[in-house]
C-alpha cells in the first residue's frame, strides 16, 4: 500500500456518534505508537493533533455509527477520499450502545430527555457505516483490543489479510485456560455466541462475557437463551443482556425481543 | 517394583523430580475448579476437594479427609503442555535485502505430570500416534523427556466413562509411577508402583515399606468400586452403528442445541486440530508463523475454494463426534476418545456424546 514513490501511506482516523474509546485504543498503543507514525503519515487524527493533512488517504480508520443527517453525506465524502476503510467499534460495526434509539419512539426519548428537543436535528436510527457505505474491514470490540489494532494496521501495510478469526469468545477463553464461569460458576456468559477479539478478558477475571464484540459466525442465540434461561435468568434479564453495545446487530436484535423473536 | 509411602515420602517424590530439573505439573484449584498448572510441592494440591461434573455443570465438593487424589479429571487437558494452544513455526527477518529464517528451539525443561489419571495417559499415547510420526518438534521434545505419575481414581466423576473405553480407573500403561492412594481408618498411605527404570530409580531413593497382601487387596477393591461407580457409559457397538446413520435426525436436534462454541474440542485431551497464522510486525522487516489450536466446530475451518466445506452446524457436530469414535479408528487405530468426560462436562449446554450416540444407534430414524 503506497500513495507514491519514496512516501509513506497515509492514514486517516475519523469519528461519528462515538465516545472516542477506540480511538483512544491507537493512542494507547505507547510501545508501537512510534512506529506506527514511521511508518504512516499520521494524515488526519484530531484526538491526537489538529494539524489535517488533505486527502487521498490509504487507510481510513472510522469510529462511530451514522446519526445525523449530515453523517450520512460525511461518510460518503471519506469513503470517496480513502483507498481502504476499516471500520472501528461498535459503534461503527453495529450501530454500538446508541441504537437502543432505533427500538424506541425518538420523539418520545427526545421529550424526556432534553429540555428543548427542537434545537437538536437527528435521524431516527443509528446504524452501522456499512449500511451506508462500502467497508474493507471491520474491526468489533466496545472498546476494540489493541493488539487486533495492530495487526490489522500491519496487515494493510503488508497488503495481507489480518488474522481477525470470526469464532467465539470460548476459543481464546479456553486457550488461555479459564474454567468456564458458565459452567463451573453459574455465571452467565455470552462468550458462546460473542465474536473472538478481546482474548476472554472477562472470563479470566471470573465475569461472564457481556459480548462486546457483537455475534460470532454462527450465534445460536436461541440455544444460550435455553441455558441462561434454565440458569434462572429472567426474560427481562435475557432482552437486556442482549441488547447492549450491539443490540441493532442480528441475531442480539431479536435475541433481546422477546416478543418478536421467531 | 511396589512400594507403601506415607504423604511424607509422596512429598519427597514431588521434591526430587523438582530437584532434578522437571516442572511439576499437576491438579490445582482455580477459580473455584480443579485444574492443572505447575505445582512447587504436594501443599498445592487440592487435598481434601472433590467435583460434582455433569452435563455443562461442575462443583466444587469438600471432602471430610483429606485425599489428594479424590477428584476426576482436571478442567484442563493435560495436552496444554506438549502442544501448547500457540507455538511459534518460524521467524523470518528482512536485513538489507537478505532474509534469514530462524527456527525457534523446542527445548522446554523437561516436564513431569504429577496425579494424571489413567484417561488421561491413554490420551497421551493417542497424542503420540499423531504428532511422534511424522515427528512434531515441540511435543517430541517434550513428551521424550515427559515423567508421568499416574493416579488410580478411587472417585470417578459423574460424566466419566474410562472403563467403556478400556482406559481406566487402575493406570495400566505409559506411567512411570502409579500412586493408588489408600486409608486404613486414619492411616493416610500410598500404594507406589513403578513401571519404567528411572520410575524404580525414583522409588529407591524414596522411604517406604513393602506393601502387604491387605495393601495389595486394598487397592484391587478401590479400583473395583471406582469400575463400578461410572458415571456415564458408552456401548462400543454404538458408534458404527451410528457412523451408517448419516442424515439421522438427531444430528437436527443436536445441531439445534449445539453452539458450536468448541469447548469440546478445546478441552479434549486428544483433539490436535490447529491452523497457522502468518503476521508481520509494522516495520515490514519481520515476520512470524504461528500454530494455534483451531477447531472443526469453526467454520474457517473447512474453508476450501472459497467456501466452508461444512457450513451447517449439524455437519461441525457430525464431523467432531464420527471422527472421535469412528474414523480415528481407521486414522490412527484406535478410538479418539479415552471416556474422561470433559466435553460433556464443560459443554456450556450440556451436550452428551454418549446420550447422543445411544439416540443415533437405538433410533433407526425413519428411512435411511
Ligand atoms: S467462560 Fe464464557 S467464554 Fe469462557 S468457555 Fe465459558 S461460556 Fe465460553
Ligand atoms: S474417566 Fe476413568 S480414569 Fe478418567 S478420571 Fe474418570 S474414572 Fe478416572
Ligand atoms: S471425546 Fe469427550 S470424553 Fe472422549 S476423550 Fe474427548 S473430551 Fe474426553
Ligand atoms: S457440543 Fe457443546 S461444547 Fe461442543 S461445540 Fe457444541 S455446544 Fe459447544
Amino acid at each position: 500500500m503506497n500513495s507514491g514513490a519514496g512516501s509513506r501511506p497515509k492514514l486517516a482516523v475519523w469519528k461519528f456518534a462515538s465516545c472516542d474509546g477506540c480511538q483512544l485504543t491507537l493512542l494507547d498503543c505507547e510501545d508501537e505508537l512510534l512506529e506506527v507514525a514511521g511508518r504512516v503519515e499520521i494524515a488526519h487524527f484530531l484526538e491526537a493533533s489538529s494539524a489535517r493533512l488533505a486527502g487521498p488517504y490509504d487507510l481510513s480508520l472510522v469510529e462511530g455509527s451514522i446519526t445525523t443527517a449530515h453523517d450520512v453525506d460525511r461518510i460518503q465524502e471519506v469513503r470517496a477520499e480513502s483507498k481502504s476503510l476499516v471500520t472501528i467499534g461498535a459503534c461503527s460495526t453495529a450501530g454500538g450502545i446508541q441504537a437502543l434509539r432505533n427500538f424506541s419512539d425518538l420523539d418520545e426519548l427526545l421529550s424526556v430527555v432534553y429540555a428543548t428537543p427542537s434545537f437538536l436535528s437527528t435521524l431516527d436510527t443509528s446504524t452501522p457505516i456499512s449500511d451506508h457505505v462500502p467497508v474493507d474491514f471491520e474491526l468489533r470490540g466496545c472498546p476494540i483490543d489493541k493488539r487486533q489494532l495492530l495487526e490489522v494496521i500491519g496487515a494493510f501495510l503488508a497488503g495481507r489479510k489480518p488474522n481477525v478469526p470470526d469464532h467465539c469468545v470460548c476459543v481464546e477463553c479456553k486457550a488461555r485456560g479459564n474454567p468456564c464461569v458458565l459452567v463451573a460458576h453459574g455465571t452467565p456468559c455470552l462468550g458462546p455466541v460473542t465474536h473472538a477479539g478481546c482474548g476472554a478478558l472477562c472470563p479470566a477475571f471470573n465475569r461472564g462475557c457481556y459480548g462486546c464484540f457483537g455475534p460470532m459466525e454462527s450465534p445460536n442465540v436461541e440455544s444460550l437463551i435455553c441455558a441462561l434461561t434454565e440458569m434462572g435468568m429472567p426474560p427481562e434479564d435475557v432482552d437486556r443482556v442482549f441488547h447492549t453495545f450491539n443490540a441493532w446487530s442480528e441475531p442480539f436484535r431479536h435475541a433481546g425481543r422477546r416478543e418478536e423473536r421467531p | 517394583m511396589a512400594m507403601m509411602l506415607s504423604l511424607d515420602a509422596v512429598a519427597a517424590l514431588v521434591d526430587h523430580l523438582r530437584n532434578d530439573g522437571r516442572k511439576v505439573i499437576g491438579p490445582v484449584l482455580r477459580n473455584a475448579t480443579i485444574s492443572l498448572d505447575e505445582i512447587d510441592g504436594v501443599d498445592d494440591l487440592p487435598a481434601g476437594w472433590t467435583e460434582h461434573q455433569d452435563g455443562g455443570s461442575y462443583r466444587l465438593e469438600r471432602l471430610d479427609r483429606p485425599e489428594l487424589f479424590g477428584h476426576a479429571t482436571p478442567a484442563l487437558p493435560w495436552k496444554s503442555w506438549l502442544y501448547p494452544p500457540r507455538t511459534m513455526l518460524m521467524r523470518a527477518n528482512r536485513d538489507n535485502g537478505s532474509v534469514t529464517i530462524e527456527k525457534p528451539t523446542p527445548g522446554a525443561e523437561p516436564f513431569a505430570f504429577f496425579g494424571i489419571r489413567s484417561c488421561d495417559v491413554h490420551a497421551l499415547d493417542i497424542l503420540d500416534r499423531v504428532f511422534l510420526d511424522p515427528a512434531d518438534p515441540t511435543y517430541t521434545a517434550r513428551r521424550e523427556k515427559l515423567f508421568v505419575v499416574a493416579a488410580t481414581c478411587a472417585r470417578p466423576g459423574g460424566t466419566c466413562f474410562c472403563v467403556s473405553m478400556g482406559t481406566g480407573p487402575a493406570p495400566s500403561i505409559g506411567y512411570d509411577i502409579a500412586l493408588t492412594e489408600l486409608w486404613a481408618g486414619d492411616r493416610h498411605e500410598f500404594l507406589a508402583r513403578a513401571a519404567t527404570d528411572r520410575g524404580r530409580a525414583l522409588l529407591g531413593r524414596l522411604e517406604g515399606r513393602a506393601p502387604t497382601e491387605a495393601d495389595l487387596a486394598a487397592a484391587d477393591h478401590l479400583v473395583g468400586n471406582a469400575t463400578q461407580n461410572m458415571g456415564r457409559q458408552l456401548d462400543p457397538t454404538h458408534p458404527t452403528a451410528a457412523a451408517e446413520r448419516y442424515e439421522h435426525p438427531q444430528w437436527e436436534a443436536v445441531a439445534r442445541r449445539c453452539l458450536a462454541c468448541a469447548n469440546c474440542t478445546m478441552v479434549c485431551p486428544t483433539c490436535f486440530c490447529s491452523t497457522t497464522e502468518d503476521t508481520t510486525d509494522l516495520s515490514g522487516a519481520v515476520s512470524e508463523r504461528w500454530r494455534r489450536w483451531d477447531s472443526c466446530f469453526a467454520l474457517d475451518f473447512s474453508f476450501l475454494a472459497g467456501a466452508p466445506v461444512r457450513s451447517s452446524t449439524k455437519s461441525r457436530y457430525r464431523q467432531w463426534l464420527l471422527h472421535k469414535l469412528v474414523t480415528w479408528h481407521d486414522q490412527f487405530g484406535t478410538s479418539g476418545c479415552v471416556g474422561c468426560g470433559r466435553c460433556i462436562t464443560w459443554c456450556p449446554v450440556g451436550i452428551d456424546l454418549t446420550a447422543e450416540m445411544t439416540a443415533l444407534a437405538l433410533d433407526p430414524g425413519g428411512p435411511s
